[in-house]
């Protein structure tokens, strides 16, 4: 074992293709959503408590920054949907073809990126 | 021989299941709560607490929310066998994720049932 190996290592050198990408992308998005768990109840507790705690979140909502981050959660929320719906059916033999699972892996990105526009437009 | 550590996978097919178990749970919950907000308008405070109020709204809410704890818990226990090396930081890590979802639990009864 001379050879000096593995030749490429470096993050930024490594092209991965499209499920490698979406793949990495459930795993970031599945930890994010984890970590905003804790707002989201607590938006969820102020939205049921009292008329003037409901009023106080939606006019925190109405923000255009805050929307932002709201539709970056719902884009995080739909990613993980699709892709895992995904996996169910690659667990399950369904498209595990070279071809299928290349094309099922462009549905996730264009079926999730789809429905966050949709969802932003009716936020806007 | 194989060397069997106690923060180290434990070889099992169960949280392999329930990953998926509770993805399909998910998933429905998901789906019946978009069509809720279709056909159910929310107008105001009013409309909105009555409808989680509904004690098909509280028990089917309960049951998705435990699943997102137990599903959030094995995807983080996978992403810290995979980069967490040290066996102290990740058996640390395992107790502070496990306590934070113990705690959102009792929380989101809370929520549901103090209305």
């Amino acid at each position: 074992m001379t050879k000096p190996r593995p030749k490429h290592l470096n993050l930024f050198q490594i092209r991965l293709p499209l499920p490698g990408v979406i793949s990495i992308m459930h795993r970031v998005f599945g930890a994010t959503l984890f970590l905003v768990i804790p707002l989201l109840l607590y938006a969820m507790q102020l939205s049921l408590e009292s008329p003037q705690s409901f009023d106080g979140l939606k006019s925190v909502m109405a923000h255009p920054l805050v929307k932002l981050v709201i539709l970056g959660l719902v884009w995080a929320y739909l990613h993980h949907f699709c892709a895992g719906i995904r996996y169910l059916a690659l667990d399950l033999d369904y498209g595990t073809e070279l071809g299928p699972a290349r094309a099922s892996a462009k549905a996730v990105v264009a079926v999730s990126v789809a429905l966050t526009l949709l969802i932003g437009m009716w936020l806007w | 021989m194989v060397k069997r550590e106690v923060v180290g996978a434990h070889y099992g097919l169960r949280e392999w299941l329930a990953q998926r178990i509770t993805a399909v749970v998910m998933a429905i919950y998901t789906l019946l709560l978009v069509l809720v907000f279709v056909r159910v308008p929310v107008v105001d405070f009013w409309h909105w607490q009555a409808l989680w109020k509904l004690p098909v709204m509280r028990y089917a809410t309960v049951l998705f929310l435990l699943s997102v704890y137990y599903h959030a818990w094995i995807g983080l226990r996978d992403i810290f066998m995979d980069y967490i090396k040290d066996p102290g930081l990740r058996l640390a890590l395992y107790v502070i994720v496990i306590s934070a979802l113990v705690c959102y639990t009792v929380w989101s009864v809370q929520i549901l049932w103090s209305l």
